[in-house]
């Protein structure tokens, strides 16, 4: 009896494992399949490279990484103030019984499947910026534009979140004080909720730099360093998935390679998410 | 100057109920144009014939086909590990570093993008080992998908179950293991299955990593080693290539709309659950 326990135990314990060790896994193979083209071209002929040409040997990286760069801060600038104000009213003006209807219904709309955002952008924004704005309407403006508005419900929720853990009675002995509400929410609310809110701003930072298929159908993916917002962009995601159909032997390995530098940065993201939520 | 705080306060509420206003109504904008403009091309039909001429016509049997091989083969090894997880998590050992390490796992798996995780199943899967573009591919590359999820809502339905149900059981005289699969387990079930449902959604949404581990053929797929498309990647090739606008929009109101369907039982059963225990 005592020794079945203990196998179940150990057998449970492998279970655990499973998610830390599916992480090893796709670290493991990525880098192994990435990481011999870097090497052969240089770390920073890779990263700071603006030529790609994989099937004439040139490897570098650099506009990818500048247009993921742009179209990420694109999205923070036009998405966080939003969510931020949509948190902040539901967290502390709306009655709470709409909260309680409202705050699933965002965070259902999480669910909608990335194509079903870039399938809008393309009907319905990038004929909008291509015609009041110039351009060919694919563009860095309208990738920002679509990954603000996906990175809505996670912002949204989470900073909820945060300033829910606030307590109560802070906000009651401020306006006890005679503050208004708005001076209890900037004064006292937001700085208290900021840690959570930081979280929530990286982790939405984290689904913008990391998105694909939205960013495939609206962002042009011309390759070259973005100089305006209406310029068409390729971001590192969508490198990766426009030429692995085809890709053979260095080329390969040269979008691997690309998906070791994604990997990184969400990687440095994940852990500041994580270490700033811990400190807690 | 100083402003009027009270001036202020009616300025600044009344801009950011505008903006909730808009941010609100941009999203629900998405699920009533994609219906209003999809659910016009639904027909009976659609649902049951084949793709005809690359997806111009016809109906999407085949990615309906492919979409619920992928889920379930996703759900069938993703479920035991994730539920496993949960069980060692709250029920086997005190906080420590190997906690950590777990739910670091855990976290950054979760934050992992799914264009990434396509590489992996394409080299490890695909290539390695030889499943080719297949069912088993992209199953399995969604089952690591969907594990934190799993493990997460299973750790919050474990750790809702009262205390005061296990110390009953120790004293009378059940083992640990007897006490989880009989009292604990049912217990938390409801709460379990909202991770499960939660991980059916994702599964159906994702194109990504379906791409590029389950391929794109337009049969039906009858084997575990056949490659098929699943519905989502149906539609964004409708989209991307232009072939059937009313097709796509069709297919994109399918997939929405089971979504959030979907999701909706899901947020109902953790909601009903969770009431039982408070």
């Amino acid at each position: 009896m005592f020794s079945r326990e203990k196998f179940i135990e150990k057998v449970l314990l492998l279970l655990a494992m499973s998610a830390i060790g599916s992480l090893a896994l796709i670290t493991i193979f990525i880098f192994l399949e990435g990481l011999p083209i870097i090497l052969k071209t240089g770390v920073s002929h890779f990263i700071f490279g603006s030529h790609w040409a994989p099937t004439k040997g040139h490897f570098g990286i650099l506009a990818m990484i500048l247009s993921s760069l742009y179209v990420t801060i694109g999205a923070l600038l036009f998405g966080v103030p939003l969510a931020l104000a949509c948190a902040i009213v539901l967290a502390e003006f709306a009655p709470p019984a709409l909260t309680r209807i409202l705050k699933p219904t965002i965070e259902l709309l999480a669910g909608i499947p990335s194509v079903v955002y870039g399938f809008l952008g393309v009907v319905l924004l990038v004929p909008l910026i291509r015609t009041y704005l110039g351009g060919p309407g694919l563009s860095l403006l309208a990738a920002a534009l679509i990954l603000g508005i996906m990175i809505l419900p996670t912002v949204i929720s989470i900073s909820i979140d945060a300033m829910n853990a606030v307590p109560t009675l802070y906000r009651e002995g401020s306006i006890a004080l005679g503050a208004t509400q708005w001076q209890t929410v900037r004064k006292l609310v937001l700085p208290a909720a900021r840690s959570g809110i930081i979280t929530a701003i990286i982790l939405g930072m984290g689904r913008a730099i990391g998105e694909t298929m939205a960013v495939i159908m609206v962002a042009g993916n011309a390759l070259n360093i973005p100089t305006s917002i209406l310029d068409s962009v390729r971001t590192l995601t969508a490198n990766i998935a426009l030429e692995l159909g085809y890709a053979s032997g260095a080329h390969r390995e040269a979008l691997f390679a690309t998906g070791i530098v994604l990997f990184i940065i969400i990687m440095i993201l994940n852990t500041a998410a994580t270490l700033i939520t811990g400190r807690k | 100057m100083r402003l009027d705080p009270y001036l202020t306060e009616r300025l600044m509420k009344s801009l950011l109920w505008c903006l909730t206003g808009l941010t609100i109504f941009a999203l629900i904008f998405i699920i009533t144009f994609i219906s209003i403009k999809g659910l016009p091309q639904l027909s009976l039909g659609f649902f049951f014939h084949d793709i005809e001429d690359m997806g111009r016509a016809g109906g999407i049997f085949p990615t309906i086909i492919s979409t619920i091989y992928l889920t379930l083969i996703a759900l069938v090894v993703a479920s035991p590990l994730g539920v496993g997880s949960a069980i060692y998590l709250t029920e086997y050992t005190t906080e420590g570093w190997i906690t950590r390490l777990i739910r670091f796992g855990a976290e950054c798996l979760a934050g992992v993008p799914s264009i990434i995780l396509g590489l992996f199943g394409f080299v490890l899967f695909v290539i390695k080992l030889n499943f080719g573009w297949s069912m088993l591919s992209g199953g399995l590359s969604l089952a690591i998908m969907v594990l934190p999820t799993i493990i997460r809502t299973s750790e919050e339905a474990l750790k809702a179950v009262p205390k005061e149900y296990q110390d009953v059981c120790f004293s009378l005289g059940l083992s640990k293991w007897q006490t989880i699969t009989r009292v604990v387990l049912p217990c938390a079930l409801p709460g379990i299955m909202t991770g499960i449902v939660l991980s059916i959604g994702r599964s159906i949404g994702e194109t990504a990593v379906v791409l590029f581990t389950a391929g794109a053929s337009l049969r039906t797929p009858t084997s575990l080693f056949d490659s098929g498309r699943s519905m989502a990647v149906h539609f964004y090739i409708l989209a991307r290539e232009g072939l059937s606008m009313p097709n796509a929009y069709g297919t994109a109101a399918i997939l929405i709309i089971s979504i959030l369907l979907i999701n909706i039982s899901a947020y109902t059963l953790m909601q009903s659950f969770l009431k039982r225990y408070q």
